[in-house]
């Protein structure tokens, strides 16, 4: 009997490890194995195949480095304005479309999602035609009269910057209220007729029912989002090319052209790449203590 | 048993499915329907490399076929493609595999292939800008290989160019075209305003922007253009008077560089004057000259291909040398921008034969340099090429300007700096300079920083 039970949940492991095995030997060959290769390279430096051992010096090096500090302010820029922004509209739109007596809402929902189809490269490349000095913007800003002459948009630190804040937006509202509308089908609807019924506003069922209820989902999202924006990169390329001067580049666009474009020193890039890692992990950590309601 | 089955098989398809997105880019987690299709595109790919790594094999079989990187289809492809008919004709066995790599591509690969050691994916022949000979054949030292002695004659080709692919004494590639810089002016525009392209030939920027001034009010239209995220430009101003970024010990010389200081001062009145426009991009530039806003381009030679592109302008444009740097010694109207070398990897399959491949073409055929002149304007840096008649014909597009013979005259007078190994960090940090300048900072203070930017780089 005893030996009976034992086989069983012997067996239901085995039956575990060997539906894990695919997924842990695929996480294993592509991604663990180059990151701790990438970690050993970080304490290299060298120009190409050049390569000899520095210890952590690539690491003090970073906090010298007047471009990677730039790109880091520019990237806690992009995150304090574009991830708020973003969510907020993110959650409205949800709770808009989550309606039931809304028309059309398949519609709606489906044009706000589209854009996250759409090419990083293709659609970071159309906003830079849209913003160009001859472009869309521009030219409908001088028929309607609010600007005078075209303005360059590209070639002005913060317009650029706001360039790609809005791009992101536009690109990325739509994913996360996807998220947000499959939270919101596990509310129960008859909560919100409830609220109706006692009278409470369109505003007050949302800050009192519908963000409370939500908060597993406004976390996940808000760390996708932060992760997502420090690893920022085909924007930065294609929209800006990180200018004006280093005015709008993202920190793996800077990696990026330390590794490929210049003299390529991999061992640095290599430890640049893992403060971003340090960085995302921390913010992380920071959002799931603030959002945990255990005690 | 029969769910037993099933989920075997699943799993079988699972994990197939898996493998196959392997090669895929990361970013696949935004579209759950694009997933399957995403799936599919890689298992495409999957197929063409296993085909590709066929043809490799049979490479090594000792079949006369050669694998060659390059960038730019209707310049350099066309070149290489016109390369093996000419080789053909003697050796009818023989074949090219041609794979279009664009710049920034082969600067990824390059950086991935020798960086992890693979060094079997490499092509036999490869394309590579002059600017980053030496970074590569420094930093890879493995990469390249040594043609000193391998019979090609070096001596028939224009010394200046010839320096790009000498390390150490040592050649490492045979030169293909010229960058040498042209300067083309719209007539017809000019005529507007006063000026014919004699006004601006053999000038000073000082005198440039006087008339550039003028032509802006009259007409509307600037005299030049830029691309933002380039110092290009000044690169080219200072080679005209001999000037290079880099001391004798290669430490940068930025600040300091009166000769640089000057350069980007009359890049600062030239915009503001609007006698240059910035632009964004590449694509901006380009339709800056062809759909109109400027009636000037200051470039390298190649870029009459993009020139040529607005046909409705034929007849109109006439090419003459660039203004020269006002007051300093050495000065001269005549520069270098871009221009590219071929280049033997290590992998090569048959290295004798690749050899033997650029000794009777490149670096060995009239016939060659007679067909890609005029079919891509690929100027030769190979002397006894630039003897042919064709050389010497009258182009229709500039106004019957013998323009082929004028920029073999130009090449020669260009003076020839030193661009070091760290010519992308310098260019970039020139460019954030400009950039900073034109916005409103202080020159001395940009030079500074620019000149700390590159010395971090080269820690």
């Amino acid at each position: 009997m005893k030996k009976n039970k034992l086989t069983l949940s012997k067996k239901q492991n085995l039956t575990g490890w060997i539906f894990l095995i695919p997924a842990m030997a695929l996480i294993m060959c592509l991604s663990l194995y180059p990151a701790v290769k990438a970690l050993i390279t970080s304490f290299k430096t060298g120009a190409g195949s050049n390569m000899r051992w520095v210890g952590i010096a690539n690491y003090a090096r970073i906090f010298k480095d007047t471009v990677f500090l730039q790109s880091i302010r520019n990237c806690i820029f992009y995150l304090i304005i574009q991830v708020p922004v973003m969510l907020i509209l993110a959650l409205i739109l949800a709770s808009i479309l989550n309606d039931r007596n809304l028309k059309f809402r398949g519609f709606f929902r489906t044009a706000i999602f589209l854009p996250c189809a759409t090419s990083l490269v293709a659609y970071a490349i159309i906003f830079r035609s849209l913003f160009a000095t001859d472009g869309f913007i521009n030219t409908v800003l001088v028929k309607i009269g609010i600007l005078d002459t075209a303005y360059n948009f590209l070639s002005h630190a913060t317009s650029a910057r706001i360039v790609i804040i809005i791009a992101l937006i536009w690109r990325w509202t739509g994913y996360n209220m996807v998220f947000y509308l499959a939270g919101l089908q596990n509310i129960e609807y008859s909560v919100y007729e409830a609220a109706k019924i006692d009278g409470a506003s369109p505003l007050k069922t949302f800050t009192h029912i519908t963000v409370p209820l939500l908060k597993p989902t406004i976390l996940m999202t808000a760390i996708m989002s932060t992760n997502g924006t420090l690893q920022l990169f085909d924007e930065s390329v294609n929209l800006t090319f990180g200018g004006p001067g280093n005015a709008s580049i993202t920190m793996s666009h800077y990696i990026y052209n330390q590794a490929f474009k210049g003299v390529a020193n991999f061992g640095y890039t290599s430890a640049m790449a893992f403060v971003i890692l340090i960085m995302v992990a921390v913010l992380a950590f920071i959002q799931m203590k603030v959002g945990d309601d255990r005690e | 048993m029969k769910r037993k089955l099933i989920s075997v098989f699943m799993t079988v398809i699972m994990g197939c499915t898996l493998l196959a997105g392997c090669g895929s880019s990361g970013d696949s987690a935004g579209t759950s329907s694009g997933e399957s299709t995403v799936a599919m595109e890689n298992n495409e790919d999957a197929e063409t490399e296993t085909k590709e790594a066929d043809t490799k094999e049979a490479d090594t079989d000792g079949d006369q076929t050669l694998t060659v990187w390059a960038w730019d289809k209707s310049f350099n492809i066309y070149s290489m493609e016109e390369a093996e008919k000419v080789y053909q004709k003697d050796h009818p066995g023989f074949q090219l595999e041609i794979v279009e790599v664009g710049w920034d591509d082969m600067q990824t690969k390059l950086s991935t292939i020798v960086g992890s050691g693979n060094y079997d994916q490499l092509p036999d022949i490869l394309l590579m800008q002059d600017f980053a000979y030496q970074k590569y054949c420094i930093t890879y030292p493995d990469l390249f290989q040594d043609l000193t002695d391998c019979g090609i004659d070096f001596s028939q080709f224009a010394e200046g160019k010839l320096n790009a692919s000498v390390v150490g004494g040592k050649n490492y590639g045979v030169p293909f075209d010229n960058g040498t810089e042209i300067a083309a002016y719209r007539t017809d525009i000019l005529e507007q305003a006063g000026y014919t392209v004699e006004d601006l030939t053999d000038i000073d920027w000082d005198r440039f922007i006087e008339i550039g001034k003028d032509v802006f009010s009259k007409t509307g239209y600037s005299l030049c253009s830029v691309q933002a995220a380039s110092s290009d430009l000044i690169y080219q101003m200072l080679q005209s008077a001999g000037v290079s970024t880099w001391n004798e010990d290669d430490t940068p010389n930025l600040v300091g560089n009166d000769v640089l200081k000057q350069c980007v001062g009359i890049y600062k009145t030239m915009f503001e004057e609007g006698v240059m426009a910035i632009t964004n991009s590449w694509d901006e530039y380009i339709a800056t000259f062809t759909s109109g806003k400027s009636c000037g381009v200051i470039n390298g030679c190649w870029i009459m291909a993009s020139i040529q592109s607005a046909e409705d302008t034929s007849g109109l444009w006439q090419i003459t040398n660039l203004p020269s740097l006002p007051g300093v010694e050495g000065a001269t109207n005549y520069s270098n921008q871009g221009g590219s070398t071929w280049a033997i990897t290590s992998n090569c399959s048959d290295f004798d034969l690749a050899v033997d491949f650029l000794k009777e073409t490149f670096a060995g055929s009239v016939e060659l340099y007679e067909t890609i002149l005029p079919g891509a304007g690929a100027l030769s840096t190979w002397i006894p090429a630039s003897e042919s008649s064709v050389y010497s014909e009258p182009q229709e597009f500039y106004g019957g300007q013998e323009v082929f013979s004028l920029l073999t005259d130009f090449a020669e007078k260009t003076p020839s700096v030193n661009l070091g190994v760290y010519y992308t960090e310098a260019n970039t940090a020139l460019a954030t300079l400009l950039a900073n300048v034109v916005a409103g900072s202080d020159i001395d203070d940009e030079l500074k920083i620019a000149q700390e930017t590159v010395e971090f780089s080269m820690q």
